[in-house]
């Protein structure tokens, strides 16, 4: 008995502190364009279906988020401001990047980098013999014309 | 009856595939010539079998046999019949059965070619064909079966695969019908088209495995199965590109790709695809990198299943992701199974795998062939873990996050940038030994006339120094390429007399492969100008106009100038239909009409663009379907999208480019056999 009281004052006190809360958005100024909705709303991923931006998704629940945004907006609430209140309520997945950058940049930049040194040291290692072999051996003459003509004219020449 | 029928098929199949394998492992081990000409019969009956089975399942489609599940799933009563048919792969079961019927059919046309010289390699390219073929059946066969039929029992209505007792058949009166998304042309061809990529590339893998465990790891395998990639390469390309058409024509978001995770999945091959095609060439011309080459076609091929895995399984929910089920843990265990078995061989094998020559200069064409590979290889780090990342980040933070495209468009544009500067060095340096001399004299005059041209684009067109290194870039690789012609041309027109136009046509035809890929290289940098295009220069805007109002974006006005509305009872859809005045600097251009379709059956929308296309931009207008759409107000959404149409068109000749480079060069072929048969005979009669 006294628990569904307490919900009871609750949403009251809910329904009166979200009717106050909207009171300003009327008082303000003009209504935020579609466009500077949009342009926070693409910066948001749809909570509900995953890898939709806010800006196109056709939800209903969509369609009151961008309300949402519109009347944040209104109230004078920044960028920020707005996207920490949808991250807080609806967790880190409506950003379009992880919140930890670096944990989502380091993992492919080592692996890049990673590779990146085996293939110069492959590249050294295979160097080396044939430098060492070039000097003595078949250090073949500077080609006077352009390799690639003169092996394509060769090659013509035999299929002639 | 019928669905019984099918099923009964099905099962066969499985059964066939698995002695297939069988017999072909045994008839190796034991030499018996018998049993592996016997399992490659029983491959070739895949074919027909599953053949059997669609043509079953296509039945009960046409037919609205509700009581199917999976026909109740997929289509209507106003659905027409090619959307019935095409429906066979709108959903789980029927696009699995697909998968396997297409690899049936490139299974059977790999049997069907010559198999003398390469005997030792039959077995085994049976054994992992019918691996692949037996798991994707035994998928359809246990748990997603595309014949399974409603019964109702004392518990209700569910769906079994054999009459259970005490029960009825329940046919429902009408079915749900296909997501109008996927009603779309683009999305009818789409799937058949990367399935056909996917499949193909099997045949390449299968013939690796082969050389791995007969040992013949020289270069035969890839002469052999040359031509089956680069086909697997167009359609996988070819596919990719008819994904993008569809989403720019359907997704109503005004771009053409997303970085969703599915079409990552399915842009994952076509990356370690397309190093593999050019790596083979070091392996073909200086005995390199056989290691590497192995490695690649594995990846290749387990990331083919990883993209069927990904779009299949459910693990992640997208646009993509229509269809779901809990085939997950199976996928993973194949590909961890076939990952881990190709990868054990490769270890086995890694001495006989060793380069036959050495790497003379980090500027030789062998050396970018391998910066290429990296870049490509970092590539598809980037989207691997892009991908995977939300799946870590839940699993063990208990997070759930969104990898969106700022994050790929961040890390792979300098990758890709660097990729198009090697596209303009790398033809002009040379096998064995370049030069910075050489190389030097070769791309002055390219540089040159790219800087030219980027010159006149800053001054007429951008000041942005992204695009205009893009564009730069772009010019550079397609200088050197026409560049590249030029010399070829020249010399042999000098050599033989003849005009340079023949001359050019003789060379494309002299060289398939080389003068299909410079197609290729041109092709992609269109596609380039298409892609700086829209990314650097998008812009849009929203608004609710009245009727005889206009709203404004960069040169062109839009005045709202009236709706309609009407059903199309027999096709079960409704049109809302407004109608645009367009006027460019006041000039009047004609009218666009962007629409809402709204399907009874699948109670959906789709919107569709009014488009307005020219080389220079696309004019790209959206009725909003969340809001109101009457005479007194309506909401559009409008971009302008600069130079896409760079990015069709150069899909066009990408495509030309591909099927030059894959064209059968018969007469040569034959003309090699012939003296290789000579050679063979000399030396026996020698001996």
């Amino acid at each position: 008995m006294g628990s569904s009281r307490t919900i009871f004052y609750f949403v009251l006190l809910t329904l009166v502190l979200a009717g106050f809360w909207t009171i300003p958005v009327s008082a303000q100024g003009p209504t935020p364009t579609d466009d500077e909705v949009n342009r926070i709303a693409k910066q948001l991923y749809c909570p509900v279906c995953e890898s939709t931006p806010l800006d196109v998704c056709p939800t209903e629940a969509c369609r009151q988020w961008r309300d949402l945004i519109r009347s944040m907006l209104a109230e004078g609430r920044s960028e920020e401001e707005i996207e920490q209140y949808f991250v807080e309520h609806y967790g880190a997945r409506v950003l379009a990047e992880p919140p930890n950058r670096l944990a989502t940049y380091l993992v492919p930049a080592v692996a890049i980098l990673l590779g990146a040194f085996m293939l110069f040291r492959g590249f050294r290692m295979w160097m080396k013999p044939s430098i060492t072999e070039a000097g003595a051996a078949d250090a073949p003459p500077e080609p006077e014309q352009d390799p690639y003509i003169a092996k394509l004219e060769e090659e013509l020449r035999k299929q002639k | 009856m019928i669905a019984n029928f099918g099923y009964g098929v099905l099962v066969i199949t499985f059964l066939v595939t698995l002695y297939s394998v069988f017999a072909a492992i045994y008839g190796d081990r034991r030499q018996i010539p018998a049993m592996v000409e016997s399992a490659r019969r029983a491959m070739l009956l895949t074919w027909p079998l599953l053949t059997l089975t669609a043509g079953a399942l296509i039945y009960l489609l046409i037919n609205d046999h509700y009581e199917v599940q999976f026909v109740y799933e997929v289509t209507s009563r106003s659905m027409p019949t090619y959307l019935k048919i095409t429906a066979w792969w709108g959903g789980q079961a029927g696009s699995l059965l697909f998968w396997s019927w297409l690899m049936s059919a490139f299974a059977s046309l790999v049997t069907l070619r010559k198999w003398d010289r390469d005997r030792e390699f039959l077995p085994w390219v049976i054994v992992v064909a019918c691996v692949t073929m037996a798991f994707f059946i035994g998928m359809n066969v246990f748990f997603e079966n595309p014949f399974a039929q409603f019964y109702q029992t004392f518990d209700g209505v569910k769906s079994y695969n054999l009459k259970p007792a005490n029960s009825i058949l329940f046919t429902p009166e009408n079915g749900q019908g296909l997501n109008p998304l996927l009603r779309h042309p683009g999305m009818i061809i789409h799937p058949p088209m990367l399935y056909l990529g996917f499949v193909s590339f099997v045949i390449p893998y299968a013939f690796a495995i082969a050389a791995l465990i007969t040992g013949r790891t020289d270069d035969r395998w890839i002469r052999l199965t040359r031509r089956w990639t680069l086909w697997a390469w167009l359609f996988l390309s070819f596919g990719l590109v008819l994904g993008g058409r569809w989403a720019y024509d359907v997704l109503g978001w005004g771009g053409y790709w997303g970085w969703d995770p599915v079409e990552i999945a399915a842009f994952m091959p076509w990356l370690t695809g397309t190093a593999f095609l050019h790596s083979v060439m070091i392996q073909e011309k200086r005995g390199m990198l056989k290691q590497w080459n192995m490695i690649l076609i594995i990846l290749t091929y387990d990331l083919v299943i990883f993209g069927t895995f990904l779009t299949r399984s459910g693990v992640l929910s997208s646009v993509h992701a229509f269809a779901q089920s809990a085939i997950g843990p199976l996928f993973f265990a194949f590909i961890g199974f076939t990952l881990i078995s190709s990868i054990a061989l490769i270890i086995y094998r890694w001495g006989s795998l060793k380069s036959e020559t050495e790497m003379t200069s980090l500027l030789s064409r062998e050396a970018l062939f391998l910066l290429n590979n990296l870049l490509f290889m970092s590539i598809l780090v980037v989207c691997f873990w892009g991908v995977i990342f939300p799946l870590i980040s839940e699993l063990f933070s208990g997070q759930k996050v969104t990898v969106g495209p700022p994050f790929y468009e961040r890390a792979t544009s300098p990758l890709f940038a660097t990729l198009m500067m090697l596209m303009g060095i790398a033809p002009l340096s040379a096998w064995g030994r370049s030069t910075v001399k050489t190389l030097g004299r070769a791309i002055w005059k390219p540089i040159v006339g790219a800087v030219v041209v980027t010159a006149v684009l800053f001054a007429t067109y951008t000041q942005k120094i992204g695009a205009l290194i893009g564009f730069f870039l772009v010019a550079l690789v397609i200088f050197v390429t026409i560049y590249e012609y030029w010399r070829g041309a020249y010399a042999r027109q000098r050599s033989q007399g003849e005009n340079i136009f023949t001359a050019f046509w003789n060379l494309t035809g002299r060289d398939r492969r080389r003068y299909g890929g410079y197609i290729i290289h041109i092709s992609m940098m269109l596609m380039a100008i298409g892609i700086i295009g829209i990314e650097t220069f998008q812009v849009e805007t929203q608004g609710t106009l009245g009727q005889g109002e206009t709203i404004s974006l960069r040169n062109y006005e839009l005045t709202y100038r009236e709706i309609a509305q009407w059903d199309d009872l027999p096709s079960g859809v409704n049109y809302r239909r407004a109608v645009l005045d367009v006027y460019e600097d006041g000039e009047y251009l004609g009218q666009l009409a962007p629409r809402i379709d709204y399907y009874y059956d699948s109670q959906q929308n789709m919107t569709i663009p009014g488009q307005r296309s020219t080389m220079r931009d696309d004019l790209y207008v959206l009725l909003v379907d969340w809001e109101p759409a009457t005479a007194a107000g309506a909401t559009f959404k409008i971009y302008v999208n600069p130079l896409v149409n760079w990015l069709w068109l150069g899909s066009l000749l990408f495509l030309a480019g591909i099927i030059i480079a894959a064209w059968p060069e018969k007469e040569r072929e034959r003309a090699a056999f012939k003296a290789e048969a000579r050679v063979q005979q000399q030396t026996s009669a020698a001996d």
